[in-house]
C-alpha cells in the first residue's frame, strides 16, 4: 500500500467524567434537542485529528482583546481582566489557538435583536473578543465584569454572571463551547445549565479571583485555565487491519 | 492559619481560594456548556460561510445593530480548485420544529483530498493555497444552514481504506449542552459503500448523512435533533 496508509493516527480522548449529558431536564431547551440515541463511536480518521490551526488570522481576522476599546466610550461596569492557559489533558499548553469570548453587559444585557430585557444597553459595549494564545497557552482579554440576567426558563430564572468562550483547539476533535462562571456568585449553583455539570467538575467552570492579575488602580483579574482533550499515548497504526 | 493583618505585606495576600479551576485536584476537561441563543455578535463572521467567494454568507447582522457587528469579514482570497458546491440543510427539533438559532461548523479536505492542516503532512497531496477548508454559518430566520465551498477529495481512513469524500459537521445552539459532530456524504460520492465510516452506522441509519442534489443543484441534508430519522451522532 502506498505510504498514507503507514501514517499514525494518534486519537484524541473521549470526554471525560465532567461532561454534561444532552439532555438536562431542568434546562428545558434539550427536552427536545437532545439526540434520543447514544453517539456512534468512530475511529480517529484524519478528519477528526486535523483542525485549521495555522489558519485563524485568514479566516477571522486580527485580535480583539481589549472589550472595552471597541467604541468611543468607556463601557459602563467594573473593568476585569481574565487571563489564563488553555492546556490540554496532560497539561501541555495549546499555543495559537484561536479563544473566541461574548458576554453579556454590566447589566446583564446582550446587544442582540432577541434579548428584550428590558435592562440598558450600553452603547459602548459589544461584547465580543478573540485572540490567539502564545507559545505558553496564555491568552489574555480586558472587558467588564458582566451582570447577571433573567431568562424563561422556569419562574424567576437568573443566569449567573458568566461570560461564554468558543475553542477550536488542534483538531475537529477537541472543539469546545463552554462558559465561565465568577466565584462566589450565589446563582451558580440553582442555574440549570451550570448544574448540568455534575459536582465536582462544575467548579472547573469557575474563574479564581487572583490579586497577582488585578492591576493597581485599573482592573480586578481573573484566572481561567481551560482544557482541552489530549490526545491517547498508544497510537493508532493505521496498517492494522484487526483494529 | 488567622493572618495578622497588621504585621503581613498586605500586597502579597491574595484571596482565599474556592474549589474551582486552578484546583489541582480536579483538573481535566473543561466541561461543555451550551452557546446559548445570543452567540450571533461573537461567533459567525460575514463569509463564514463561504469558502469560495468573498460573500457576507454565514453570519446574521440582522441581528444586532450595525455598529455591533465587530466580526471581521471572509479571508477568502483566490478561487480553490475543485468543483464549487452549495451544501445546505434545516436543522429541526423532537417536535419537528425548524431551529433558527442554531450555529453549523464544516471541517473538510481540499478537492485532492489534503487536509490544510499540519497533522496532515502528506507532501504528496498538494495543499490549495486558496483553500482553509472551515466554516461557519448562522441558521436563517427559517432554520436553514448554507455553505458554499468546494467538493472534497478523498482521504484515509482507518487500515488501508479510503474514506468516501465527506464533510464534518459540528452542530451547536440553544438547548445543546454538548457539541453534537455529524458528517455530510454525497449521495453519489466514490467510496460511499466501501467507506469505512458508514460501514460502523447501521444501515437504516445511514441516509441520515446522505445529501441528496436537489434539481437547483443545492446538496440538501436536513439535520434532525431527535426522535424519527433522526441524524447520527458521533463520539470523537
Ligand atoms: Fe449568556
Amino acid at each position: 500500500m502506498s505510504q498514507v496508509s503507514s501514517r499514525l493516527i494518534l486519537p484524541y480522548r473521549r470526554e471525560d467524567a465532567g461532561a454534561p449529558p444532552s439532555r438536562h431536564a431542568g434546562y428545558r431547551s434539550t427536552v427536545l434537542r437532545s439526540p434520543r440515541l447514544p453517539p456512534l463511536a468512530i475511529p480517529a480518521t484524519l478528519t477528526e485529528v486535523t483542525g485549521p490551526e495555522q489558519a485563524w488570522d485568514r479566516l477571522m481576522g486580527p485580535a480583539m482583546a481589549d472589550l472595552t476599546a471597541q467604541h468611543r466610550g468607556a463601557p459602563q461596569g467594573q473593568r476585569i481582566v481574565v487571563t489564563g492557559r488553555v492546556l490540554d489533558e496532560d497539561g501541555r499548553p495549546v499555543p495559537h489557538t484561536v479563544v473566541e469570548i461574548w458576554q453579556a453587559n454590566a447589566a446583564g444585557r446582550y446587544i442582540h435583536a432577541r434579548d428584550d430585557w428590558p435592562a440598558p444597553l450600553d452603547p459602548n459595549f459589544t461584547g465580543v473578543g478573540r485572540v490567539i494564545t502564545d507559545a505558553e497557552g496564555r491568552y489574555r482579554f480586558v472587558t467588564i465584569r458582566p451582570g447577571a440576567y433573567p431568562w424563561g426558563n422556569h419562574r424567576n430564572a437568573w443566569r449567573p454572571a458568566h461570560i461564554h468562550l468558543s475553542l477550536l483547539g488542534p483538531a475537529f476533535a477537541t472543539r469546545l463551547v463552554t462558559q465561565m462562571y465568577f466565584p462566589d456568585d450565589p446563582l451558580i449553583e440553582i442555574d440549570p445549565i451550570a448544574n448540568a455539570v455534575p459536582m465536582p467538575y462544575r467548579q472547573r467552570l469557575v474563574a479564581r479571583f487572583d490579586i497577582g492579575v488585578t492591576e493597581p488602580n485599573w482592573a480586578l483579574g481573573y484566572r481561567f485555565d481551560i482544557v482541552l482533550k489530549g490526545r491517547d499515548q498508544t497510537p493508532f497504526e493505521e496498517d492494522h487491519h484487526d483494529h | 492559619m488567622t493572618t495578622d493583618l497588621d504585621t503581613t505585606d498586605l500586597d502579597a495576600l491574595n484571596a482565599a481560594a474556592r474549589a474551582d479551576n486552578q484546583d489541582p485536584a480536579l483538573f481535566g476537561q473543561t466541561p461543555s456548556q451550551t452557546v446559548g441563543p445570543f452567540f450571533h455578535y461573537g461567533l459567525p463572521w460575514k463569509g463564514g460561510a463561504d469558502l469560495v467567494e468573498r460573500s457576507e454568507m454565514g453570519a446574521r447582522a440582522d441581528l444586532m445593530p450595525p455598529e455591533h457587528f465587530q466580526l471581521a469579514s471572509s479571508g477568502v482570497s483566490g478561487r480553490p480548485l475543485g468543483e464549487v458546491i452549495e451544501i445546505a440543510g434545516g436543522v429541526y427539533d423532537g417536535s419537528g420544529a425548524p431551529l433558527n438559532d442554531v450555529m453549523i461548523e464544516i471541517w473538510h479536505a481540499n478537492a485532492a483530498g489534503r487536509y490544510a492542516s499540519a497533522e496532515d503532512g502528506r507532501a504528496e497531496v498538494p495543499l490549495d493555497p486558496h483553500f482553509i477548508g472551515f466554516g461557519r454559518a448562522a441558521t436563517s430566520r427559517e432554520g436553514i444552514w448554507r455553505f458554499r465551498t468546494i467538493r472534497p477529495g478523498r482521504v484515509p481512513g482507518p487500515g488501508n481504506t479510503l474514506q468516501a469524500p465527506h464533510i464534518a459537521l459540528s452542530v451547536l445552539g440553544r438547548g445543546l449542552l454538548k457539541r453534537l459532530a455529524t458528517r455530510l456524504y454525497f449521495e453519489d460520492g466514490e467510496g460511499n459503500a466501501d467507506d469505512p465510516i458508514l460501514a460502523l452506522v447501521p444501515s437504516e441509519r445511514r441516509q441520515t448523512l446522505v445529501a441528496r442534489r436537489r434539481p437547483d443543484g443545492v446538496w440538501w441534508l436536513d439535520i434532525v435533533l431527535q426522535g424519527e430519522n433522526e441524524t447520527v451522532f458521533f463520539d470523537l
